[in-house]
C-alpha cells in the first residue's frame, strides 16, 4: 500500500479545495474554481481507492457512478428557483452519510476489540488503525464518532424539514411542539447522558438513543424557524454538514476529511453570520426560531393602497430615466425572472439606466436572486448589493418592487416597535415613484404590515408577477 | 363684489347693495347686478349710510372713515402699519375694521388672502406689460426669415407674484431664470419650469417659516454675493421682473444703476416693488421711463386695476370667503369671533379698541424646516486618537482571543494524546483558512458557494470508502449506502455549481 502517495494526493486535494473556495471571490475566477474543486475531489477519491481504501473497488465505483447519474440528472433538471430545496436536500444526504460512517466506525471498533480479545487477524486499514490505539485514544475516538453521528443526525432531519419547507411540502410557519425549547434542551441533555454512558460502556444502545434524540432535535429545531429566516437555516445546515465531516475525519484519523469539513463548516458559519447581520438579528434568536416578541403595539398604518394598471406603469417607465428593480422571493415563485430580464433589456435599449438592488436576505438562499437573474441573462454588473445602491434611491425615478416585502419595509426604520426594527432595508420609498408588483393585499411572508404600500408615491401593481410583467412587456417596445 | 359673489352673499343671509357704476370698468353693468338682486344706490355717501358691512378695495379716506359708526364693519385694504391716523379715527368711531392685507398666511385662510390674489395678477400682468414693451418674441423660433433667439427673463423674488410671473413667462416660451433669498423655494421655481439661480454663498438662511413665509432682511455679505450674480446676468437677460418686498420696509435695492447700464437696449425692467421705492432705484412709481441706453423701466403700481375683471372676481371671492367665516350660522348676522386666528389677525379695530398688531397666529404658517443634526466634524487629532484607540482595542481583542485560544489548545494538549493533537492542529488551521478565504467571496456568489461546499462536504465518501471492505455485512451495507449518497452529492453539487456560474455574464 502506497500511503506516501495517498498523503501527497490529500495535500494537493486540500490545496485545490481551498483554491476552489477562494476562487469564488469573483464571477470569472469562480468558473475556474469549480474545476479545482472537481479535480481535488477526483484526486481524493482516487487516492483513497488505491491507498487506504479496503477492497470492493468495483462495487465502490459502481455506486459512485450510480449516484453520479442521479446527481447529474437532478443537477440538469432542477429549476434555478428550486435551488434552495436542492441544496437542503443535498445537505441531508451528507448528514445521513455521516451518521452511517459514524455507526460503521462504532461497529469496527467493537469488532476490533472482539478480534483482539480472541487474537484473530485484523483486516482493513481502519481496523488496523484502531488496533494500534491506546485506551485514552479509544475514548477520544468514541467521543469523536459520537459527535459525528450527533451532528450528522441533526443535519439530516434538519435538512429534510428545510427541504420540505422550501419546497412547500411542509408549512413554512414557525411551529413548535408544546414544550418548545425545553424539548430541544431535554433531547440535548439526553444526548449528553448517552455520551457519558457510551464512553463508559461502549454499547450500541446509548449511541442509538442519542441518534434518535439528535434526529428529533434536527426536526424540531428547523420546524421552529419560519419563513424569512430560511436563508440562515440553509447556510447553518451547510455549516453543520461540514462539522459532521470534520468530526468523522477525527474518528477515522483522516486529515483531508478534517480539512474539508473545517472549510465547509466555517464557510457555512460565516454565511449564517452575514445573513443574520443583514437582518439585524442575533444568530441565537434565529436559531431559537420565529420573530422575537415585539416591544409594543406596531405603528398604525394610515392611508390606502393605490392600485395601478399596466398602462400606467408603462407610461411612467416611458418617462423615467433611471429605474431600480428590487426582486424578492415572489419573483422566484412566479418564475418571473425572464420577463424581468426582458423588461430590463427593452428599457436599456431605450437608453434608460436600469439596475437591480439585491438585499442580502432576498429569496430563500444566500445569493438566490443573483442566480435567478443570471439565469435570465441579466448582466451581473448592473446587479448591485444593498450597500452599493441604497444611497442612489433619491435620484431614481422609479423603483419596481417585484415580490419582495420585508426587505423594503420602511417600518424597520420608522417604527421602533416593529418586529424587524433596525433591520437594514432597501430604501426604495425614497425614489420618486415606487411600483409594487404583488399578488394581493395580504402581508408578506413574515406577516408584518408594510407601510411602503400605503405611501403616497407607491402604486400597487396587483397580479401574478409573471403575467403582469408580460402584459407590461406588450406595452413597451 | 361681482354679480356671482352677490348671489353667494345672499345665501349667507345678507342683502347686497352697490354704488352705481362701480362694476363698470370691470365689465359688470348695473343691470347685471340688479338681475342678481343687488340694490343699486346712487352715491357712495348714501351707500355708506345704508350698509352695515362695507367692502372696499383701496385704503379708506378720512371722509369715508368719518362715516363709520359703532355698528358698522369695514372690510378693506387698510395698511394698518402705516396708517395710524386711520386706526385712531376708526377706533374713535367704535367701528370694526378688517384689513384684508392682515389675513394671516395659514392654509385655512388662503381662500381669503387677497394679497396673494392681487400678487398673482400682478405677476401675470408684469410679464404681459414687459412683452408689450419688448420688441421681440418670447419664444425662440427658426423661421424662413431667420433664427429668433428666445427671450431671457429673470424673475427676482419667487413669492406669489414671482411664481405667477415665472409661470406666465415660461408658458410664453421664454428662457426663465429666477432668484430668491430663500433657497427652499428653489423646488417651487423649478416645478414652474424656470431655472433657479444659485449663489456661491454659504450662509445659514433664516428659516422662512419663522417669518410666516416671507423673506427677511439678508446680511451685507449675502447681498454682495447676490448683486455680483445679478451683475453677471445683466448683459444676458432681456427682461427683468423684480418682485422683492420685505413686509413693512422699503423695497431692497437689487437692480443697481450699473446693471441697468449693462443691459442691452430694448430690454425691459418691470418693477413690482415700485410702490415701496422699487427694487431698481431708477424706477419711477406709476410711470414707464426709458433710460439713456434704451432700457425701458416700468413702475406701474396698479397692475390689478389693469386687469379689473380678473381682480374684481378674485377680490370679490376673497371677500365672500371672509364673510362666510364671519357668518358661521349663515343667518346674515356677523359674529366677530376674536378667538379665531384668521378673524383676529385681520381685525385692526374692534369695539373701540385698536387690535393691531395681532398676536402671532396659533397655527404655524409653514412647518418649520427640520435641520439635520450636523455630524460632528472631528479634528485631525481626534481622528488620530480614535484610530489609535480602535487599533489598541483591536490588538487587545486579538491578543485576548489568541491567549484564550492558545491556553485552551495547551489544556487540550495536556490531556489528549499526541496522535489526536496532530489532527487537531490540522483542524484549527483549516478553520482559520476557511475564515480567511470565505470573507472574500462576493455576495452574489453565495448560492454557488453553498453548492460547492455542499459538493466538497461529500468528502465524507472517503470515510465510507475506507470502511466498505472491512468487517461485517452491516458495515458494508451502511458504507455502500454512504458511498452512493455521497456520489449523488459530488456530481449534483459540482454540476449545478457549474450550471449556475456559466449563467453569470457581463454585459
Amino acid at each position: 500500500m502506497d500511503f506516501g502517495f495517498t498523503t501527497a494526493a490529500y495535500v494537493v486535494a486540500a490545496v485545490l479545495f481551498i483554491l476552489s473556495l477562494g476562487g469564488l471571490s469573483g464571477q470569472e475566477s469562480a468558473k475556474r474554481a469549480v474545476w479545482y474543486g472537481i479535480v481535488g475531489m477526483a484526486l481524493a477519491v482516487f487516492a483513497t481507492l488505491i491507498g487506504p481504501g479496503s477492497g470492493l473497488w468495483l462495487l465502490s465505483l459502481l455506486l459512485i457512478a450510480g449516484g453520479g447519474i442521479i446527481g447529474w440528472y437532478v443537477a440538469n433538471k432542477v429549476e434555478m428557483t428550486e435551488m434552495p430545496q436542492l441544496v437542503a436536500a443535498m445537505h441531508s444526504l451528507v448528514g445521513l452519510a455521516a451518521v452511517f460512517v459514524g455507526f460503521n466506525a462504532h461497529f469496527t471498533m467493537n469488532w476490533v476489540a472482539r478480534a483482539q480479545a480472541q487474537a484473530e487477524p485484523i483486516h482493513g486499514t481502519f481496523a488496523e488503525l484502531i488496533a494500534h490505539k491506546t485506551g485514552v485514544e479509544l475514548n477520544i475516538l468514541a467521543v469523536e464518532l459520537f459527535l459525528g453521528i450527533f451532528i450528522g443526525a441533526v443535519t439530516f432531519t434538519g435538512s429534510v424539514i428545510a427541504y420540505g419547507k422550501l419546497a412547500g411540502k411542509v408549512s413554512s410557519k414557525a411551529e413548535k411542539l408544546p414544550g418548545g425549547h425545553m424539548l430541544n434542551a431535554g433531547a440535548a441533555g439526553l444526548s449528553l447522558i448517552c455520551l457519558i454512558w457510551y464512553v463508559n460502556s461502549g454499547g450500541f444502545f446509548p449511541l442509538f438513543l442519542m441518534t434518535l434524540a439528535a434526529l428529533f432535535i434536527g426536526y424540531h429545531l428547523i420546524m421552529g424557524i419560519g419563513g424569512a429566516d430560511m436563508p440562515v437555516v440553509v447556510s447553518m445546515l451547510n455549516s453543520y454538514s461540514g462539522w459532521a465531516a470534520a468530526a468523522i475525519g477525527f474518528s477515522l484519523g483522516n486529515d483531508l476529511l478534517i480539512v474539508v469539513g473545517a472549510l465547509v463548516g466555517s464557510s457555512g458559519a460565516i454565511l449564517s453570520y452575514i445573513m443574520c447581520k443583514a437582518m439585524n438579528r442575533s444568530f441565537v434568536s434565529v436559531i431559537l426560531g420565529g420573530f422575537g416578541g415585539t416591544a409594543g403595539p406596531a405603528m398604525e398604518v394610515e392611508g390606502e393602497q393605490v392600485a395601478i394598471d399596466a398602462d400606467g406603469v408603462a407610461a411612467a417607465l416611458d418617462e423615467a430615466d433611471s429605474v431600480i428593480i428590487i426582486p424578492g422571493y415572489g419573483m422566484a415563485v412566479a418564475q418571473a425572472q425572464s420577463n424581468v430580464a426582458e423588461l430590463t433589456r427593452r428599457l436599456r435599449a431605450k437608453g434608460k439606466e436600469v439596475r437591480f438592488a439585491i438585499h442580502p436576505v432576498a429569496g430563500r438562499l444566500p445569493g438566490h436572486m443573483n442566480v435567478l437573474l443570471a439565469e435570465a441573462k441579466v448582466p451581473y454588473d448592473i446587479v448591485m448589493e444593498m450597500d452599493e445602491i441604497n444611497e442612489d434611491f433619491p435620484e431614481t425615478d422609479i423603483a419596481i418592487v417585484i415580490g419582495s416585502n420585508d426587505i423594503v419595509n420602511p417600518a424597520a426604520q420608522e417604527d421602533p416597535n416593529s418586529p424587524i426594527a433596525g433591520m437594514p432595508v432597501l430604501e426604495c420609498w425614497k425614489a420618486k415613484q415606487v411600483f409594487v408588483s404583488k399578488r394581493g393585499q395580504g402581508t408578506g411572508y413574515s406577516g408584518i404590515e408594510n407601510p411602503l404600500f400605503y405611501k403616497e408615491n407607491t402604486r400597487m401593481f396587483y397580479g401574478d408577477a409573471k403575467q403582469s410583467l408580460g402584459t407590461l412587456l406588450n406595452l413597451i417596445d | 363684489m361681482t354679480p356671482a359673489s352677490a348671489r353667494d352673499l345672499q345665501k349667507l343671509g345678507y342683502e347686497c347693495c352697490i354704488e352705481t357704476g362701480a362694476g363698470e370698468k370691470a365689465g359688470f353693468s348695473d343691470a347685471a347686478y340688479e338681475e342678481a338682486g343687488v340694490e343699486i344706490i346712487k352715491t357712495a355717501a348714501s351707500l355708506w349710510k345704508a350698509a352695515d358691512i362695507i367692502a372696499k378695495v383701496r385704503q379708506p379716506s378720512e371722509a369715508e372713515l368719518k362715516r363709520l359708526t359703532n355698528d358698522k364693519t369695514l372690510i378693506t385694504f387698510f395698511n394698518p402699519g402705516g396708517n395710524e391716523e386711520g386706526l385712531e379715527l376708526a377706533k374713535s368711531k367704535g367701528a370694526t375694521v378688517v384689513a384684508m392685507e392682515m389675513v394671516p398666511r395659514i392654509s385655512r385662510a388662503q381662500k381669503m388672502d387677497a394679497l396673494s390674489s392681487m400678487a398673482n395678477i400682478a405677476g401675470y400682468r408684469a410679464v404681459i406689460e414687459a412683452g408689450n414693451n419688448f420688441g421681440r418674441f418670447f419664444t425662440g423660433q427658426i423661421t424662413a426669415a431667420g433664427k429668433v433667439p428666445p427671450a431671457k427673463v429673470l424673475v427676482v423674488g419667487a413669492g406669489v407674484a414671482g411664481l405667477a410671473a415665472i409661470g406666465t413667462s415660461t408658458s410664453l416660451g421664454a428662457v426663465t431664470y429666477a432668484f430668491d433669498v430663500r433657497p427652499e423655494v428653489a423646488e417651487q421655481v423649478e416645478s414652474m419650469g424656470a431655472e433657479f439661480v444659485y449663489l456661491d454663498f454659504e450662509e445659514e438662511q433664516q428659516d422662512g417659516a419663522a417669518t410666516g413665509g416671507y423673506a427677511s432682511v439678508s446680511s451685507p455679505e449675502f447681498r454682495e454675493a447676490q448683486l455680483a450674480k445679478f451683475r453677471e446676468l445683466a448683459p444676458e437677460v432681456d427682461i427683468v421682473i423684480t418682485t422683492a418686498l420685505i413686509p413693512n420696509r422699503e423695497a431692497p435695492e437689487l437692480w443697481t444703476e450699473d446693471m441697468v447700464a449693462a443691459m442691452k437696449p430694448g430690454s425691459v425692467i418691470v418693477d413690482l416693488a415700485a410702490e415701496k421705492g422699487g427694487n431698481c432705484k431708477l424706477t419711477v412709481a406709476d410711470e414707464r421711463i426709458v433710460t439713456e441706453n434704451g432700457v425701458i423701466i416700468i413702475g406701474y403700481t396698479d397692475f390689478p386695476s389693469r386687469m379689473a375683471a380678473q381682480s374684481s372676481t378674485l377680490y370679490a371671492t376673497n371677500i365672500r370667503h371672509m364673510m362666510t367665516d364671519l357668518t358661521p350660522e349663515k343667518d346674515g348676522q356677523v359674529v366677530h369671533n376674536m378667538e379665531d386666528d384668521v378673524i383676529r389677525g385681520a381685525t385692526v379695530t374692534h369695539a373701540g379698541e385698536i387690535t393691531f398688531p395681532p398676536p402671532p397666529p396659533k397655527v404655524q404658517a409653514i412647518a418649520a424646516q427640520k435641520k439635520p443634526e450636523p455630524a460632528k466634524e472631528l479634528t485631525a487629532e481626534e481622528k488620530r486618537a480614535a484610530e489609535v484607540a480602535a487599533f489598541k482595542q483591536q490588538t487587545k481583542t486579538q491578543v485576548t482571543l489568541l491567549t484564550v485560544g492558545g491556553l485552551l489548545l495547551l489544556a487540550v494538549g495536556l490531556v489528549a494524546p499526541a496522535s489526536f493533537m496532530q489532527h487537531f492542529i490540522v483542524f484549527v488551521l483549516s478553520v482559520f483558512i476557511g475564515f480567511q478565504v470565505i470573507w472574500n467571496v462576493s455576495h452574489s456568489l453565495h448560492t454557488p458557494l453553498m453548492a460547492v461546499t455542499n459538493a466538497i462536504s461529500s468528502i465524507i465518501i472517503l470515510g465510507a470508502l475506507m470502511q466498505i471492505g472491512s468487517g461485517s455485512f452491516l458495515v458494508i451495507l451502511l458504507a455502500a449506502l454512504s458511498v452512493f449518497m455521497a456520489g449523488i452529492n459530488i456530481f449534483g453539487g459540482f454540476l449545478v455549481t457549474r450550471r449556475m456560474l456559466a449563467m453569470f455574464q457581463k454585459s
